[in-house]
C-alpha cells in the first residue's frame, strides 16, 4: 500500500508486487502491557493528560455558572455531592496526582537526566535507559495516586465529615 | 567429569501467518508440528517447516547469528529476531509468528524495509567534517582522525545497530505516524552527534527538529526493550533532546587530523 518503487533502493519491491501496510495504528496504542513499565507510563500520562484537559474545560464551565447567580452555582455543586460525582472526583484526584508526579519524572528523563550514559554493550544487553532509578518514579507516581485516592475516598465516602 | 547436555526432543506447534496479496489469498495461519531441542531457534523451526512441510513458506534470513538484521518478526506478541530467539526461552507449546508490525507486508513473514531505510538515510548517517581541508578530500590523501578509546565509547553502542527494525515495529509513535523517523534513525542521529570526528550537528538538528520529528518521542521505552544489540535507542533520543533544549551540553572536542607521515 502506497510504497513507491525506488530505483535507487535495492530493497524496492517495485513492479506489480502488491503489498499491504502493516502499521499497527490505534490498535497498537490500546494495549500498553507488552513492553514494560515505560510503555505503561506513556499510556497513562496521555490518558490522564487528556482526561485532565476534559475535566479542566468542564471545570471552567462549572465555575462559570457563578455568573448566573448563587442558585445556579449551588445546583452545580450538588452534582458533585452524588455518588457518581464522588467517583468522578476520585478519578480526577488519581489522574492529577499520577500526571504531576510522573510528569516530573518525564521532565528529567526526556531531558537526558537520570537515564544513564552510553557505554560498551555487554550480553544480555540490558538497556541503561530502562534503569530502576527512573522506573521507580512510575511506581512512586502510582503509589501516591493510590494514597491520594484512598484519602479522598475516606473524606468523600467516610463518616467523618 | 561429563557435563550432560539435555538432548531431549519436544514437539511444539508453529503457527505462521500466511498471505499472498498477488493470489488474492486472505491472511490466515498455517500450523506446523516441529520437533525441537533445547537450543532450537525459531528460525531453525521455520526452516524445518519450510524444508519438510511447505516449501512455499516466505521467510527472510541470512546470517543466522543476529548480525544481518533480516529475520525480524513478531514472535509470541513481541518483535524479535527469529535466529536469536530460542524456542525453549519462550516457555510455550505454541509459537506464533507474525510479520513485523509497522512494516508493509509483502508475503507471509516478509516485510518491506524501503521506508525504514529512507528514514535512516534522511538523517545523513555518515561523518561530516567541514574542517578537513579541501585538498585532502580532493587528493584522497591518507589521513586519519585522532580518537581515544574514551571518545569511541561515547557512540560505540549506537554503532552496533544492525537495522533490523525491531525498535521501529515496537514504537507507539511509528504505529500512527508515517513521517516520524523512528527510534533507529533518531538514535543514529545521536550516534553522529556524539562522534567527535563529526561536525554535522546543525544540519542534522534541522532535519530532526520539526513537526513530525524527535518531539513525537514520549519515552515509551519500547524500542530499547526489544533491541537485540544493546543499542538502547531511547537513551540516544533522550540525550539528543537534552542537547536540543540546551539542558545538557555536547562537550565533545572535534578530533584533529593526522597524516600518514605523522
Ligand atoms: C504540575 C502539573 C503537571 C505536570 C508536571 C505535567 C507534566 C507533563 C509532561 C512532562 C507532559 C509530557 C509527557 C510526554 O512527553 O509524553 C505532559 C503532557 C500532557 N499534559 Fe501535563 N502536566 C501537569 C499538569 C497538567 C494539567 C493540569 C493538564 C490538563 C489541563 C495537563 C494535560 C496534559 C496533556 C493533554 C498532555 C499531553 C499528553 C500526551 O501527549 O501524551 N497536564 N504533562
Ligand atoms: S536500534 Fe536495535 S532494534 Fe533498532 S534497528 Fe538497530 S539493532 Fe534493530
Ligand atoms: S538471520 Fe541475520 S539477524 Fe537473524
Amino acid at each position: 500500500m502506497g510504497i513507491k518503487p525506488n530505483s535507487e533502493n535495492n530493497s524496492s519491491t517495485g513492479g506489480d508486487i502488491r503489498i499491504k501496510s502493516g502499521r499497527e495504528g490505534l490498535m497498537g496504542w490500546l494495549n500498553p502491557t507488552r513492553y514494560g513499565w515505560e510503555r505503561v507510563s506513556y499510556w497513562l500520562q496521555r490518558l490522564t493528560g487528556v482526561g485532565l484537559l476534559i475535566y479542566f474545560i468542564g471545570h471552567i464551565y462549572e465555575t462559570s455558572s457563578l455568573v448566573n447567580g448563587i442558585n445556579a452555582w449551588n445546583s452545580m455543586l450538588e452534582l458533585t455531592q452524588t455518588t457518581g460525582g464522588h467517583i468522578f472526583l476520585l478519578l480526577v484526584i488519581g489522574a492529577s496526582t499520577f500526571h504531576t508526579v510522573n510528569g516530573l519524572r518525564l521532565i528529567f528523563t526526556e531531558s537526558g537526566i537520570g537515564i544513564g550514559r552510553p557505554g560498551r554493550p555487554d550480553y544480555p544487553y540490558d538497556a541503561t535507559s530502562l534503569n530502576y532509578k527512573q522506573k521507580s518514579g512510575i511506581w512512586v507516581a502510582l503509589l501516591l495516586a493510590t494514597i491520594a485516592m484512598l484519602y479522598g475516598g475516606m473524606v468523600m465516602f467516610g463518616d467523618v465529615n | 567429569m561429563w557435563i550432560r547436555m539435555s538432548e531431549e526432543t519436544k514437539k511444539i506447534k508453529l503457527k505462521v501467518y500466511r498471505t499472498n496479496y498477488n493470489k488474492e489469498e486472505s491472511p490466515h495461519y498455517d500450523e506446523f508440528d516441529v520437533s525441537v531441542k533445547r537450543w532450537t531457534t525459531v528460525l531453525d523451526a521455520l526452516l524445518d517447516a519450510k524444508s519438510y512441510s511447505d516449501s512455499s513458506l516466505g521467510i527472510r534470513y541470512s546470517c543466522r547469528m543476529a548480525s544481518c538484521g533480516s529475520c525480524g518478526m513478531k514472535i509470541n506478541g513481541r518483535p524479535r529476531l527469529a535466529c536469536y530467539t530460542k524456542i525453549s526461552e519462550l516457555n510455550d507449546q505454541t509459537i506464533v509468528c507474525d510479520p513485523l508490525p509497522n512494516f508493509p507486508r509483502i508475503r507471509d513473514l516478509v516485510t518491506d524495509f524501503t521506508e525504514f531505510f529512507a528514514h535512516h538515510k534522511k538523517i545523513e548517517p555518515y561523518i561530516q567534517n567541514e574542517r578537513v581541508p579541501i585538498d585532502v578530500v580532493k587528493n584522497d590523501d591518507l589521513v586519519e582522525f585522532k580518537q581515544t578509546p574514551e571518545d569511541v565509547d561515547k557512540y560505540l553502542q549506537f554503532s552496533y545497530c544492525i537495522k533490523c527494525g525491531l525498535c521501529y515495529s515496537a514504537c507507539p509513535t511509528v504505529a500512527t505516524d508515517t513521517k516520524f523517523p523512528g527510534p533507529q534513525a533518531l538514535s543514529q542521529a545521536y550516534r553522529y552527534t556524539a562522534d567527535n570526528r563529526d561536525t554535522g550537528e546543525p544540519s542534522r538538528f534541522n532535519i530532526i527538529d520539526e513537526r513530525h520529528g524527535i518531539w513525537r518521542c514520549h519515552f515509551a521505552g519500547s524500542c530499547s526493550s526489544v533491541c537485540p544489540k544493546g543499542v538502547d535507542p531511547a537513551l540516544g533520543i533522550q540525550l539528543l533532546k537534552g542537547h536540543l533544549i540546551g539542558i545538557t551540553k555536547n562537550d565533545k572536542k572535534i578530533a584533529t587530523l593526522r597524516s600518514k607521515e605523522e
